[in-house]
């Protein structure tokens, strides 16, 4: 039912037949992503559950250069397979929690069916509303267009490019704003991460040594 | 010409579906996150199909963005992980129920 729903959107909006190459990537690369995403949802140990989600990561990676979004391709393995995942697993490994979980006990009476429930009711209002509504509505290239490959090597109109350029002028504001972002967030982590200090009688020098240490 | 933008947007809306499911049903806080993750996965895919349906490079832009807040928000997220596990020693959510009357 979901694929023919999908299928009926494809065709529905197709006009050129795509290349094989192109259905090819795309049917290895979402067999990856689900794999994945199943896999992180049903491992009990939390670095296996890690481990899938890089290979998620990597499938929507592979997704991002079919859609000519190279530059966020690369973006999206350094920054997630590269940082967030290694962050997860740093923090798996320093709590020491990488033990088996039990996921047949259900804690909560009923929570699962309904989960299941909510889940595919959003699932398939999103769906219904791919086969029926016409997606692409309104004006097109309201920002800049994407400018497909290089052309001339010494004035690059890439892709990469044109992001650096919106993100500089149009997106400027979003831009500071992501940087106090970070800011904020590096300084909550050292706050949070910091031990409170131990009250004692010798409350300086424990307290002088602690710093120190 | 690649594959209509329907698929992508098909395979987001069910990584987003599998994400909220492991992320309403697990107990443990840090796959709870890894769920959250596959959340905003689906939903870059989604802006980046968009970018290319609209022939637009705002959505990439925001894909940008929330790169940069996911990141955020993990680190966030894992240092309070770490400081609740060093008062209580657990990482599921279930034992977080000292607020319980």
């Amino acid at each position: 039912m979901l694929l023919a729903a999908v299928a009926a959107v494809a065709t529905a909006t197709t006009s050129t037949r795509p290349a094989w190459p192109d259905i090819l990537v795309f049917a290895a690369s979402a067999a990856v992503i689900l794999i994945g995403a199943l896999g992180v949802v049903t491992s009990r140990n939390p670095v296996h559950a890690a481990l899938s989600l890089v290979m998620t990561l990597f499938g929507v990676a592979v997704l991002f250069i079919e859609q000519e979004a190279d530059f966020l391709a690369a973006v999206q393995i350094i920054v997630y397979a590269g940082a967030i995942v290694v962050l997860f697993l740093f923090v798996i490994m320093f709590l020491g929690v990488d033990r088996q979980e039990d996921i047949e006990v259900e804690p909560l009476t009923g929570q699962r069916p309904l989960a299941f429930i909510l889940s595919a009711i959003t699932l398939a209002g999103v769906l219904a509303m791919a086969a029926t509504a016409h997606w692409v509505t309104g004006a097109h290239q309201v920002v800049g267009p994407i400018q497909g490959h290089i052309t001339d090597a010494a004035s690059p109109s890439g892709e990469p490019a044109q992001l650096g350029k919106q993100l500089f002028t149009t997106y400027l504001f979003a831009f500071e704003a992501t940087a106090a972002l970070l800011v904020i967030a590096v300084v909550g982590a050292v706050v949070l991460a910091r031990r409170p200090p131990v009250p004692t009688d010798a409350a300086g020098e424990r307290a002088e040594s602690e710093l120190t240490a | 010409m690649s594959l209509s933008g329907a698929w992508y947007l098909g395979l987001a809306a069910v990584v987003f579906s599998i994400g909220a499911i492991g992320l309403l049903v697990r107990r443990n806080v840090l796959i709870m996150f890894m769920c959250i993750e596959l959340m905003l996965n689906a939903a870059n895919l989604t802006f980046v199909t968009f970018a290319r349906m609209l022939g637009d490079i705002g959505g990439q832009a925001i894909v940008f963005f929330v790169l940069v807040v996911a990141a955020a928000e993990v680190v966030v997220g894992l240092g309070i992980v770490v400081t609740n596990y060093r008062r209580r020693s657990t990482t599921v959510a279930d034992d977080l129920n000292s607020l319980k009357g």
